[in-house]
C-alpha cells in the first residue's frame, strides 16, 4: 500500500484513504461542445501512460476531500512530490525524493 | 518437429530419453523479416503460429525482453469463457473459445483445456437482472449461458455458501458449461513449439527500444538491444508495454496500464470442480490439475510498471473467498504476484491496422485476455497478412474512441472481464 502526502492536510497517510482520479493537467475545454471530434478524444480517451515519471490526481476522500495532484515513478511507485490543485506542472523535480513529500 | 506420441514415450523410454528435441530453437536474429511481431506471449506466438500455418508467412520473427510467457501469459488465472454481453465481444470471444476445443489436437501438445464450466454468482436483484441479461444476449448468440437456481448452484459446485444468512447470499447463477480454464503456460509453448518448427524465429532477451520509420510514415524495422532488424510489418502485442511501443512510432494510446494480482494456496485434494466468480464482491476462483485453488483479485487503482500491487487488493479478496467459501478460512496461500495490464477505456481490446503504414496493434485485453488468446491471434495474423482485420476484429478498431462506437463492456460488466 502506497503512503501518500495530501498537501491540504500536510501529513502521510495510507492509500485507503485516497481515490486516484487519473492523468493530472489535462484542461478540460471551455466550449467542449464546439471539439473536433480528434481533439475530444485527446481529451477524454488519449492518456500518456509514462513507464516513468507521472503527474497525477488524487484525492482524499477519507480525509479533507481534497483533489490536489502527485509527482510518482510509475516502475517503482515511490513519489517525487505532492502539490495542491491549481499549481502549476513543477518545471523541475527535486533531486532528493525524500526532500519535504511523501517517501 | 518430432510428433509427442505414446510411441515417442515408449521410444524415449527404452533409450533413456536422451531423443527429445529442444521445443523451438534460439537462432541469432537475422537483418531481416517480413514480419516483426513485438512481445512472445500467448497473443503474440499464437500471431506467429497462424502467419505461418493459415497465411503462409514463415519468415517472423518473435521479439521478447524477457523470456517467452513471462509475462501475463505466466501470470493470469487461466480461465475461459465467451459470455460477453454485445455482439463484437461475443463475436471475438467465442471464435476464441471455438479454438480452445482442438487446440490440444491441433498444437500436438497438451494445453490441458477443460471445459469444467464458469459460474457466475448473482447477490442481488441487480446482478439478477444483469446476468440474465447477459444469459439472453448470449444465448441469441449462439453462446451457451444458463441460469441457476441457488439450489442448483450448490449442486454444481458443493462448497460454495449458499445459506440465507451468508454475508453474501447467493440469489443464482448463470453458467457457461464450455466455459473453464487451460494451462497457460503450454499454450505459450506449444504455439512456440509449431510456429518455430515451420520456421519462425523466436529471439529471447531482445528489447525493442525503437520503431524506425521511412519519410512517408512506413515502419521499416526496429531497434533492439541486439541490434536493428528490419521489417515492413510490425505487430505490437506487448500487453502492459503497448503504449510505450506504440509511443516509440509516435502513435498516443487511448491505454492505461495497472498492476493486477492473483495468487494460489496450498495444493488440497479436489473440492472446487468448476470456475466460480463473483463481479459485486470482486472474487473469483477455480482449482488447478495440481490442486492449487487459483485465486484472482482485482487492479490497483493508480498506473504502474512495477509488477506488485497493494496488499489490500488481496485481503479484499479474500474476504470475500473466506465468506464465499468459510472451508476455505484456513488455507495457507503460497504465493501471489502481479502482472501489469493495459486497460482501455470501454475495456475491449484493440486488434487493428494503425494510423502508421505497416504497424499493427494488439492490446488493451486489460484484465482478460488470456481466454481469447487463440482467437485473438488467429485474427491478428489475418490483419497483419492481408493488411485489413479479420471481419471479427473489425470493429476493434483504435479510432472507436474519435468516432464513439465503443464496444462498452466496461459499462456491460464494470469489473472481472
Amino acid at each position: 500500500m502506497l503512503l501518500i502526502r495530501c498537501p491540504y492536510c500536510e501529513e502521510e497517510r495510507p492509500e485507503l484513504e485516497f481515490r486516484n482520479a487519473g492523468e493530472a493537467h489535462i484542461a478540460r475545454s471551455a466550449n467542449i461542445s464546439g471539439e473536433s471530434d480528434d481533439d475530444f478524444e485527446k481529451f477524454f480517451f488519449i492518456r500518456s501512460n509514462p513507464k516513468g515519471i507521472i503527474y497525477e490526481r488524487w484525492r482524499h476522500m477519507h480525509g479533507c476531500a481534497r483533489f490536489f495532484n502527485a509527482v510518482r515513478d510509475t516502475v517503482t511507485d515511490k513519489f517525487v512530490m505532492t502539490y495542491k490543485a491549481g499549481e502549476p506542472k513543477p518545471s523541475k523535480l527535486p533531486k532528493n525524493s525524500n526532500e519535504g513529500v511523501a517517501k | 518437429m518430432k510428433k509427442y506420441s505414446v510411441f515417442a514415450i515408449a521410444r524415449e523410454a527404452m533409450r533413456g530419453h536422451k531423443g527429445w528435441e529442444e521445443q523451438w530453437s534460439s537462432p541469432e536474429p537475422k537483418k531481416e523479416y517480413d514480419v516483426i511481431i513485438v512481445g512472445a506471449g500467448g497473443h503474440g506466438l499464437a500471431t506467429a503460429y497462424y502467419l505461418a500455418t493459415v497465411h503462409g508467412i514463415t519468415n517472423v520473427a518473435v521479439l521478447e525482453k524477457g523470456w517467452l510467457g513471462g509475462g501475463n501469459t505466466g501470470r493470469n488465472t487461466t480461465i475461459i469463457r465467451s459470455n460477453y454481453l454485445y455482439d463484437e465481444s461475443a463475436g471475438i470471444y467465442d471464435h476464441a473459445l471455438k479454438l480452445w476445443d482442438g487446440l490440444s489436437q491441433e498444437l500436438n501438445y497438451n494445453v490441458m483445456y477443460s471445459a469444467r464450466g464458469v459460474m457466475m454468482l448473482a447477490h442481488n436483484v441487480h446482478d439478477i437482472q444483469v446476468l440474465k441479461r447477459h444469459v439472453h444476449a448470449n444465448r441469441l448468440n449462439g453462446i451457451d449461458n444458463e441460469w441457476l437456481t441457488p439450489e442448483q448452484a450448490k449442486e454444481f459446485c458443493p462448497p460454495l455458501n449458499t445459506s440465507k444468512d451468508a454475508r453474501y447470499p447467493v440469489v443464482g447463477a448463470a453458467l457457461q458449461r464450455r466455459g473453464g480454464t487451460a494451462r497457460h503456460d503450454a499454450v505459450a509453448w506449444g504455439y512456440a513449439r509449431g510456429a518455430s518448427a515451420r520456421g519462425v524465429h523466436i529471439i529471447q532477451n531482445c528489447e525493442v527500444t525503437g520503431v524506425k520509420r521511412a519519410a512517408n510514415g512506413a515502419v521499416t524495422g526496429v531497434d533492439t538491444t541486439r541490434g536493428f532488424i528490419g521489417a515492413k510489418k510490425v505487430g505490437v502485442v506487448a500487453a502492459g508495454h503497448s503504449s510505450v511501443i506504440m509511443n516509440m512510432a509516435g502513435v498516443r494510446m487511448p491505454l492505461e496500464s495497472y498492476p493486477l494480482q492473483a495468487l494460489v494456496s496450498e495444493p488440497i485434494k479436489p473440492v472446487v470442480p468448476c470456475v466460480v466468480m463473483s463481479n459485486t464482491v470482486h472474487a473469483y476462483i477455480s482449482q488447478s490439475d495440481k490442486g492449487e485453488l487459483v485465486i484472482g483479485a482485482g487492479t490497483d487503482q493508480y498506473v504502474s510498471y512495477s509488477q506488485t500491487g497493494g496488499l489490500h487488493i488481496l485481503q479484499h479478496t479474500l474476504d470475500a473467498i473466506c465468506e464465499m467459501f468459510p472451508i476455505f478460512t484456513r488455507m495457507k496461500m503460497l504465493r501471489s504476484w502481479g502482472g501489469i495490464v493495459d486497460v482501455t477505456p470501454d475495456r475491449s481490446p484493440i486488434l487493428a491496422k494503425t494510423p502508421v503504414p505497416g504497424l499493427y496493434v494488439n492490446c488493451g485485453w486489460g484484465t482478460g485476455g488470456f481466454k481469447a488468446t487463440p482467437g485473438s491471434g488467429h485474427v491478428f495474423a489475418h490483419t497483419i497478412a492481408k493488411d485489413d482485420p479479420h471481419p471479427i476484429n473489425a470493429p476493434f478498431t483504435i479510432e472507436r474512441f474519435r468516432t464513439g462506437r465503443l464496444i462498452d463492456e466496461a459499462a456491460a460488466a464494470a469489473v472481472a472481464h
